[in-house]
Order: structure tokens, then sequence, then C-alpha cells
């Protein structure tokens, strides 16, 4: 620093360019896609593994009768005699209706909600501290009423998917609203971004982060009232996963019903690892990861 | 500086403050932050506030730009001028790459594609970051996002720039170099700047008018006139007599505040 302010000679170019390169060096890294795959699906097979190992060594230790805890080979066995059937691809449609129509309306319910209640004082103070009231109900406990005022019918359980999942949903709007830096506003407004342009430009993207955790957390909310509801609504569809298990038990078909529980984790797992991969995406981009050290 | 008032568009670049008075809050809470400041700044000079905290530099440079609206007084610009702000932090959006940055104010101001990119092009050009617009924010150096946000500011095509603070969280080399950066798109494009900052070196470097303000209230206490030839070095004895008259001025204007 003393010889750059001693120095008489006019700063050059090269000068400049030559304290950029130097300050950004070793900022970026590079990972291939196949080795962060790879980093990535490890721990998920090694869990796997580990996860089958255990059932099996439960099911020799003769803890349960083989006619009620099979093992996984059995269980196996039985899913794949299982694909080459309707049933299962007809109750996972079904299911997978459901989970769509009703994740969809909670989502347009929690972004309405959630916008509403972080433009107005008035709407936040009356709705606010109600919105997380509804999220610590457990969804189950809807249930009674919502055959009361629906009867046995796949609206009851689009109700309840819609009262668990949509709080979480605007939540994320709302926490995601509230943390827009003011720097970035005050930045925005001067640049001309006012009004819907405000919200174009620097609110929505800013608050993304946050509602896509609001969006990954309804969707598991949605998920579990989901299947809540097929298991209580039974009669309506003999085909969906959730009548499935009911029909497994009934029949003490315990084959069946382990590979129907695996087909709905199964499913769970695969959602929620399209909004983690969305999540990290997005980090990636908004630069929070590079400060994490990941 | 005489180069600088024979600018083409210069009657636009002029700023008035005819007693401007902010005032936050309500009843026994009220705070006077700016107290009857009147402050004229011709086109295309460089004037540089100083004070100490609590002084309403940035609050100034906030009604000046239009983000806040004054308690009293009035704020005359030229017609149609849309002063640009840029802050310590460079405010920039991380979810855009440094060219997409530099292009929201065009797109706000709906300029046809072709010519945002040319115009993105030519404002990277200036601040030497041609070869870094598909970077994003975070992958730049802070000296570097402060050039990127200055270039995003030019975007707006205004004769007036609002400065708080810009260069206060980087180190010294990044910052020299920047002041030179800084004076030569200031000459260049004939700008008008409001420079906030409470490094009076950095002040006395880079102003032609220095103006000193008292804290709590903000109010105009003291200017003086740099008439150092430029290019200026911030370590040059001229700069740094200048510096020492502003630092002491400064030392009785806060010790007022210590008895």
């Amino acid at each position: 620093m003393a010889s750059d302010t001693l120095s008489g000679a006019p700063r050059t170019d090269a000068e400049l360019s030559g304290l950029d390169a130097l300050e950004i060096a070793g900022r970026q890294k590079t990972t291939t896609r196949a080795a962060r795959l790879w980093s990535a699906t490890w721990p998920k097979l090694a869990a796997l593994a580990i996860a089958l190992g255990a059932w099996q060594l439960v099911v020799w230790s003769g803890w349960k009768p083989e006619y009620s805890l099979p093992g996984p080979v059995t269980v196996g066995q039985e899913l794949l005699r299982q694909a080459g059937t309707d049933q299962l691809w007809q109750g996972l449609a079904t299911t997978l209706r459901r989970a769509a129509v009703g994740y969809l309306f909670s989502v347009g319910v929690g972004l309405l909600v959630g916008l509403a209640v972080a433009r107005s004082r008035v709407l936040r103070a009356a709705i606010g501290s109600m919105i997380t009231a509804l999220q610590t109900m457990p969804s189950i406990a809807w249930f009674p009423l919502a055959i009361l005022l629906f009867e046995l019918s796949e609206k009851a359980i689009f109700f309840v998917v819609v009262l668990g999942a949509a709080p979480s949903i605007a939540n994320g709007v709302i926490s995601g609203v509230d943390y827009v830096p003011p720097l970035l506003v005050r930045a925005g407004r001067n640049l001309g971004a006012r009004g819907l342009n405000l919200y174009r430009y620097v609110i929505a993207p800013a608050a993304l982060p946050a509602i896509v955790a609001g969006l990954k957390q309804g969707w598991a909310f949605s998920w579990r009232s989901l299947m809540a509801g097929e298991l209580i609504v039974v009669g309506i569809s003999t085909t969906s996963l959730g009548a499935q298990l009911t029909y497994a038990r009934e029949l003490s078909d315990a084959p069946w019903l382990l590979g129907t529980m695996i087909v709905i984790l199964v499913v769970g797992l695969l959602v929620d690892a399209a909004f983690g991969a969305a999540d990290q995406a997005i980090r990636r981009r908004w630069g929070v990861l590079d400060q994490a050290g990941s | 500086m005489t180069s600088t008032t024979t600018a083409p568009r210069s009657a636009t670049g002029s700023v008035a403050l005819r007693g401007v008075t902010k005032v936050y809050g309500h009843g026994d809470q009220a705070v006077l932050a700016l107290d009857e400041v009147s402050l004229d700044v011709e086109p295309g000079e460089f004037v540089c506030l100083v004070g100490a905290s609590g002084c309403g530099k940035s609050t100034l440079l906030n009604l000046v730009a239009g983000l806040d609206g004054v308690s009293g007084g009035r704020i005359e610009l030229g017609h149609g001028v849309n002063p640009g702000l840029m802050f310590q932090e460079s405010a920039l959006f991380p979810w855009l790459t440094v060219e997409a940055n530099v292009e929201v104010p065009l797109r706000l101001r709906r300029l046809p594609r072709a010519e945002r990119r040319a115009k993105v092009a030519e404002l990277l050009r200036t601040v030497h970051l041609a070869d870094f617009g598909r970077k994003r924010p975070h992958q730049l150096s802070g000296g570097m996002r402060q050039r990127v946000a200055l270039a995003r500011t030019l975007a707006l095509d205004t004769p007036v720039l609002l400065m708080d603070e810009p260069f206060g969280a980087l180190d010294a080399m990044t910052r020299d170099i920047l002041h030179d950066e800084l004076e030569r798109i200031w000459s260049e494009r004939k700008l008008t700047v409001l420079f906030v900052t409470h490094n009076v070196r950095e002040a006395a470097r880079l102003a032609d008018r220095i103006i000193l303000l008292s804290s709590r209230p903000g109010r105009i206490i003291w200017s003086t006139r740099v008439d150092v030839p430029r290019p200026r070095r911030i370590d040059s004895p001229e700069v740094a007599t200048i510096a020492a008259e502003v630092t002491d001025r400064l030392r009785t204007e806060v010790g007022r505040h210590g008895q």
C-alpha cells in the first residue's frame, strides 16, 4: 500500500484489472455435475442400505411372525407383482391427482392470503397470528368437522389439505416480504421501480427463497393431510393409496400394506427432493451458498 | 472544475436546498434531523458533505433523491431530473448478473432491447468491468461491486449523483483507485455530485467544495472551496492541509456535544 501511494506515476488500467484479478482469485469453485450428484446421492444410498438391513434384522430376530412383519425381500416381490397390475397405478394416479389439486388450491390460497397480509397492516394485526395458530393445529383434528360439512367426499379431503398447507405457504410469503432488505427496496425505488414494478423487480425475487421454503413446507403438510384424509374418508374411492392401506390392514395382507407404505414414502421423498433442488438452485444463484461454504 | 461548468446539459444538473427541515417522529419523540439547511450546488460541481454521526447526511441525500419527504423548505432540481443514489453497500440485486443489474433502470425506462444491450456494454466499459458482465455480484470483490453499482446508477442517465459513503467499506488501496475512477467519470460526464463521507481526506481529495454539517440537529456550519488542481493525490501536502483544517473544525463541533 505504501508503495502505491508514494509512487508518482499515474494509475493505469492494468493496475485496476490486476487488483480485480487478485481480489476475486479463489472465489470460483468448479465442481462437475457428476461429482455433485454423487456427493448428494451416496449418503441416501447408505441410509437406504442401513434401513433395509435393520428391517431384515428385526424380521430375523423373530420378534413378530412373518405374516404380520414380512421382510424386505417378500415386500419387494409383492411390490414387483403389484407393479404389473392396474391396482397400484390407479391408486397412485388417484392419490397424485388429489395431491396436485389440493396442493394447487393451497398455493393459490396461501399466496393470496400471504400477499394480502404482508401488504396490509390491518390484515396483519387481524389474521397474522391466526395463520400461525392454524399451523399448530394437527390436520387430522379437522376431519370430523370436514366430514360433517362435506360428508365422505373428496371435498372433505381438500378442505383439510388446504387448511393444513395454505398457512405454511402464506407464512413463507409473509416472512419473505418482511425480510426483503430495505436497502434493496430503496435502491429499486431510486432506479425507478415504483408500485407493481417494485414488486416485480425487487420484492418478489428478493422474497423468493423464503417463498420456496414455504412452498416446500406446505407440500409436506398437504401430503400428510392427504394421507390422513384417505385413511379416514374411505369408501368414496376403492383405489387411492390411503384406501389400499386400509384394505390391506383389514385383509391382514402385510406385504401389500408395507409395499403401499413404501410407495407413499417414495412419492414424498421424490417431491421433497424436487423442492430441495429448486431451493439449492435459488440459493446458489442468490449467492447464499458460497457464504455457507458449500 | 472550470471545464465542467460548460457542460451542454449543465442547467439541469443544479441542486438547490432552500431552508430544508426534516423532523422524524411526533410530539415528545420528535427528532429534528435537519434544521433549515440551504445549499446551492452548481451544475458539474463536486460537493462533499462532512459531519460526525447524527448530522443527517444520509437523511439529506434521501430527501434530494425523493425517497423521503421534507418537513419544511424546498428542494429544487432541474426539470425532470431524478438523481441517482449510491450507498455504502452496493445494493446490487444478488439474483441478477452484473449485466442484468445495470440493465434494470434501462428496462424500467422501457428502452428497446438492442439499445439496452449497447448501453450496458458501454457502461461496463466505463467502469472497466466489460469482462465481468456474466458474473453474479457475490463473485466480485467489494470494490468491483461498487463499480457495478456506479454503472447501474449511471444507467439512469441522470446529471446528479448522490453518494452516501460509497467507499466507506473498502480498503485504502481500492478506495484510492475508485477515487480516480469516480473523478474521471465525473469530469467526462459533467456530473453534479453530492458526496457524503466522514473521511475528511476523501473529501479533500475529491471535492470542489466541502460542507461541514453539525450534529443533532444537522445544520451547515462551515464550508470551504478546495482549490487544489486536479488530478489530486490523497497523500499530497495540499490535500493534507485542507483535510487538517476540516478535521479541526469537525473536532470543535464534536467537542461541543461533550460539554
